[in-house]
């Protein structure tokens, strides 16, 4: 694709969920479906994981005249211009494309998690037997070859769809304005703009995991863009550094349980 | 379908039932989704469950299941009643103005005719009057009390609201809103299509509950526009070229009807399967019948076929009169000990038929098994299967690898008719070779065996052509198509007398269109629909792909063949008034020009119905050139009539003393029990896919993407009973019936309601039938182990989708 700002637009009220987007991930990121069990719920694996970028998030909810709704989101990184993972990375693992979504270089990956924590959408995810850190690269491989990302290929219904940052968010716009009611756009306004934005059927307070109000945590911003410069001159800017670290995220521990889990599986 | 995927975008008005079109059918729910955006089409489901497609309807109705044809005999009662009924359509086109015949009756649930003993009815009564020319009586007034629109009257005015309410349990109100909504499309100027599928074929009423969609469709004006019809999706196993081919016991290819043993000779078999229509103005297609059938029969037997042999007629296999053959009849037999082999061909019928208990019982009682397939499933393993001693099973099992549909060339249908030519796209791996190419050679070393050794009536064997082999001997599927198609087998010169012209054909050209079969064997034809799939030059239609659309609806005649004669839309000359005019001009699917249609391939060249001398209807498939709301094709009576299921949570059927279908099969072994009524289990059950297995899940559960996504049997439980029962979501219940259990996860959902049903409470529940105890390892059984042998009483297709079990944990 033309080197330009790239975003794709999941419009929730034309995804049937069918999942062919999930696995179509899989398949052109080479990335194995491991062992899950049933937990109650068609969402599977639970939540993203290592080998899982996407994932159909599904939520029953009632509306108040108590009908049933099943609420379908496909779940990913938003590829923020204002990118916490970013700002984070200590390697340069992480880093913005041309097309001004994230990607990620895994051989300079470190596995120091910081983006983990930093992501206000919870989105990058360890893999312990690699020792690095996994997200969706939008397809880098593929757009830069002129080729939609997997997911928007294989969408059967429309749901997903990819081109020229303006033209997608004037394309959500005028979606709404069709749809009426609560349906709105989300991802535009915050972190400097996402590259990838929802048409949402409903509030997003109705979908599970999905922040009202993302932002990039204080303590990136703070250290980042502020202390970070200031450090650089000082003499004892490491330290400092290292001090605020400890002050924020407290002590390095060994790999934390629940991280390494791949959650609905054993 | 009568329609075509693409054309769903045509419609405005969708009622999707018997159909979870999102979850199986998602490429073809694009087109359900254009048609709401592009013409604010109202999208409908009406289904037991709150499933993803439900998600992205305008609304969802929830009903019992195997109620459906009260829900439908409501909406025809509201049409009728509310006058929304399209008068010039209805009375042009249909036989609503036919007087029925004296004799017929119908009497608290049955009709006349009917022999309780052999649960058959004798239709001789269900007939419409003719004159003394033979033509049928009709009263255009339609106040005759014994026209058939007088008829239909009477018997759906007993669906009243209140009724069909506290039978399916739907409110009211959901019945009003769907009956308005789906009624509006009753004018020219709108169009409603249903979208069905196993939904209402798994029934014991299946066949009725299509029928009353159809006389809907009828009375709405609905059948042969755009954007409307009654619209089976039928499944990615192929199943519409499997059916145009004759999977089902009782046909021949194109839908020609298996002989019996009375109708000892081409003669007999020939006139009782041509019907005859005395009305100048019916076109009664299938008084072709003969030439479509001898030019079958030169297709099986060539040159061994000459008209003093009867063209090969008598080495047809004959049924027994009145006897049937379906899947269930099978392994009935089977576990009787009377069948002693069998071919199990790309099917696991351990997994996927009904009362699977029954069936792996009766596959101990053979003495071989041959599989063909590209994994191993339940069905050749049930020697060590759950409970089985192999130790004990007597059954020599031999499975051949097969190579899968993207390993092969050949034609795939789709439910739309089109028949579109895809080439391999992959080497096979290992020994796997197309299960094409097994039949040659199987039927090769049979044919040389008979030669050799000779054996019991070896005329059929050793008299069929069988040379569909290329220059290696491999499986030619182009040679076979051809023979599909059909050859000249002499010179032949076609004459139009209307057109005054004359083509002449060589021997050994492609039949151009089945217009040119003949009756004196000189044409073949393995399957007169596929007849002009090539041209007489031998261009293969099947293989073209041309993206024009003239009409702008989506028709694409230069894409693929759809059978008949690349006809996209099926009855389209109903789309026009009686003079040729379209009844819509902003969908003009065809019109009247001049001398000649213009627009999808008519039906027939014949001027429209208007003009008496050479006009014609437009069913031109019906022997009366009507549509049928009176129609005695059906086992169980002309009109269709709600019945209970075979097990349902009622004692009575709350329409008539006939709680069951009354022409319906009842199997009788001791592994055939049933529970009606009974409180050891109380809630209603229906099986059905999920989107990421594929039927039986044979071969989708060896594909760790789809099983990570539903790795195992799951039964969805609504969250009123599962606070009842005290089941959390998660929880490991067994779910049982009175034929067999599975343990399974329970996911509690908002998705499944209570009904209220004759006042009381009744809960249904639901689980995919995707799994199978093979693979994964220590996963879960077949939901088939719980489901009745029963079926449809024209079709035999299972009851898969009612039937009543209880849930309790683990």
């Amino acid at each position: 694709m033309k080197k330009m700002e790239l975003v794709k637009l999941i419009d929730t009220t034309r995804c049937t969920a069918c999942r062919g987007c999930q696995v179509a991930c899989k398949q052109w990121n080479e990335l194995p479906g491991l062992k899950t069990k049933n937990w109650g719920s068609y969402q599977n694996p639970p939540d993203l994981q290592w080998n899982t970028w996407t994932l159909i998030r599904f939520n029953e909810v009632a509306d108040k005249d108590n009908r049933v709704k099943w609420l379908f989101r496909k779940d990913g990184c938003m590829h923020c211009t204002d990118a916490a993972c970013v700002k984070v990375c200590p390697s340069g693992a992480l880093y913005h494309t041309e097309y001004g979504t994230v990607g990620i270089h895994h051989e300079r990956c470190i596995g120091c998690k910081e983006c983990m924590a930093a992501c206000p959408f919870e989105i990058p995810k360890y893999d312990r037997d690699t020792d690095k850190v996994y997200k969706c690269d939008l397809c880098y491989s593929r757009i830069k070859d002129d080729q939609q990302p997997a997911c928007v290929k294989s969408c059967p219904t429309g749901a997903l769809s990819i081109g020229a940052k303006d033209a997608m968010i004037k394309k959500a716009y005028d979606r709404v304005k069709k749809l009426g009611g609560d349906a709105n756009v989300y991802g535009d306004q915050f972190v400097d703009g996402t590259h990838v934005i929802y048409v949402l059927q409903e509030k997003p307070e109705m979908y599970d995991h999905l922040p009202k109000h993302p932002r990039v945590p204080f303590s990136v911003v703070a250290w980042k863009d502020f202390l970070k410069p200031i450090s650089l001159l000082a003499a004892g800017g490491v330290l400092a550094g290292s001090f605020l670290h400890y002050i924020i995220h407290g002590p390095k521990t060994p790999d934390d349980i629940q991280e390494n889990k791949t959650q609905g599986g054993e | 379908m009568t329609n075509h995927y693409i054309d769903l975008k045509n419609s405005d008005c969708i009622l999707i039932m018997g159909s979870n079109a999102a979850e199986h059918h998602p490429i073809a729910f694009k087109w359900i989704l254009r048609a709401k955006e592009q013409n604010g089409a109202t999208l409908i489901h009406v289904d037991p469950r709150y499933t993803r497609t439900s998600a992205r309807c305008d609304f969802h109705v929830p009903l019992r299941s195997g109620t459906d044809i009260a829900f439908l005999g409501g909406m025809i009662n509201y049409i009728i009643a509310n006058n929304k009924w399209f008068k010039d359509y209805v009375l042009n086109y249909t036989n609503a103005s036919f007087i029925v015949g004296q004799d017929y009756f119908f009497k608290d649930g049955l009709f006349s005719g009917y022999d309780a003993k052999t649960r058959k009815y004798d239709k001789a009564t269900w007939v419409l009057e003719k004159e003394g020319n033979g033509i049928p009586k009709r009263d255009m007034s339609l106040q005759n009390p014994r026209c058939v629109f007088q008829m239909l009257k009477e018997h759906y005015s007993r669906y009243t609201l209140e009724k069909v309410s506290s039978i399916t349990g739907v409110s009211k109100e959901d019945l009003v809103k769907v009956y308005a909504a789906y009624s509006a499309t009753g004018v020219p100027d709108k169009a409603g299509t249903e979208c069905y599928a196993l939904g209402w074929t798994h029934h014991t009423t299946g066949s009725q509950i299509i029928r009353t969609m159809s006389i809907i469709q009828l009375l709405l004006g609905n059948m042969g526009i755009a954007g409307g019809g009654v619209n089976a999706l039928r499944g990615e196993p192929n199943v519409q070229g499997s059916t145009d081919h004759a999977i089902l016991y009782n046909i021949l290819p194109g839908y020609l009807k298996m002989p019996t043993g009375s109708l000892d000779t081409l003669e007999k078999y020939l006139h009782k399967c041509t019907p005859e229509s005395k009305d100048p103005q019916s076109a009664n297609y299938y008084q072709n019948y003969p030439k479509f059938f001898v030019s079958f029969l030169m297709s099986m037997f060539h040159d061994k076929a000459t008209k003093e042999n009867e063209f090969g007629y008598s080495w047809l296999p004959k049924m027994d009169d009145g006897a049937a053959y379906s899947l269930m009849h099978l392994f009935d037999k089977m576990y009787e000990g009377k069948i002693k082999g069998l071919f199990a061909v790309g099917t696991d019928p351990a997994v996927s038929s009904p009362n699977a208990g029954k069936v792996r019982k009766a596959l101990e009682k053979l003495d071989w098994m041959v599989g063909e397939n590209i994994f191993n499933n339940e069905t050749y393993a049930f020697w060590k299967g759950p409970g089985v001693d192999p130790q004990k099973v007597k059954t020599e099992v031999f499975l051949l690898p097969a190579s899968a549909s993207m390993e092969k060339e050949g034609s795939q249908s789709n439910s739309g008719r089109w028949v579109q030519w895809k080439y391999k796209a992959a080497e096979a791996p290992g020994d796997a070779i197309p299960v094409g190419e097994l039949t040659i050679k199987i039927m090769a070393e049979i044919k040389a065996l008979y030669a050799k050794e000779g054996g019991v009536c070896p005329e059929p064997i050793l008299n069929l052509k069988w040379d569909y082999t290329d220059y290696k001997g491999r499986f030619d599927s182009l040679k076979v198509a051809k023979q599909i198609n059909g050859y000249f087998l002499e010179d032949t010169v076609i004459e139009d007398k209307d057109k005054k012209t004359k083509t002449e054909f060589k021997k050994g050209q492609l039949v151009p269109t089945f217009g040119n079969l003949q009756l004196d064997g000189s044409t073949s034809s393995g399957n007169w629909v596929m007849a002009g799939s090539f041209t007489a030059e031998g261009e293969n239609k099947m293989a073209k792909r041309g993206k024009e659309d003239s009409t702008g609806l989506g028709l694409y005649p230069n894409w693929s063949y759809a059978w008949p004669v690349n006809r996209r839309i099926i009855y389209n000359r109903a789309s026009c008034d009686v003079n040729g005019n379209p009844y819509n001009p902003k969908r003009k699917l065809l019109a009247w020009v001049g001398d000649k249609w213009v627009g999808d391939v008519p039906d027939g060249p014949w001027p429209p119905q208007a003009n008496k001398e050479k006009g014609k209807y437009p069913f031109i498939m019906k022997q009366d050139g009507l549509g049928a709301l009176f129609g005695p094709g059906m086992v169980e009576g002309p009109f269709p009539e709600h019945y209970e299921p075979l097990e349902g949570p009622l004692a009575q059927n709350p329409m008539s003393s006939q709680r069951i279908n009354p022409a319906i099969k009842i199997f009788n072994s001791e592994l055939d029990k049933v529970a009606n009524a009974d409180e050891k289990f109380p809630y209603v059950c229906t099986t059905y896919s999920c989107t990421e297995h594929w039927c039986s899940g044979a071969y989708t559960r060896w594909q760790m993407w789809l099983l990570e996504m539903q790795p195992e049997l799951y039964v969805e439980i609504g969250e009123v009973l599962a606070k009842e029962r005290g089941i959390k979501n998660a929880e490991k219940v067994k779910v049982s019936s009175v034929r067999g259990e599975v343990e399974c996860v329970a996911m509690v959902t908002k998705r499944f309601r209570p009904f209220t049903v004759e006042g009381k409470t009744v809960h249904q529940v639901g689980l995919p039938f995707n799994y199978g105890w093979l693979f994964p390892e220590g996963g879960s059984d077949s939901t088939n182990l719980l489901t009745p042998t029963v079926g449809d009483a024209n079709t035999f297709c299972p009851e898969y989708k009612a039937f009543m079990v209880n849930v309790s944990k683990l």
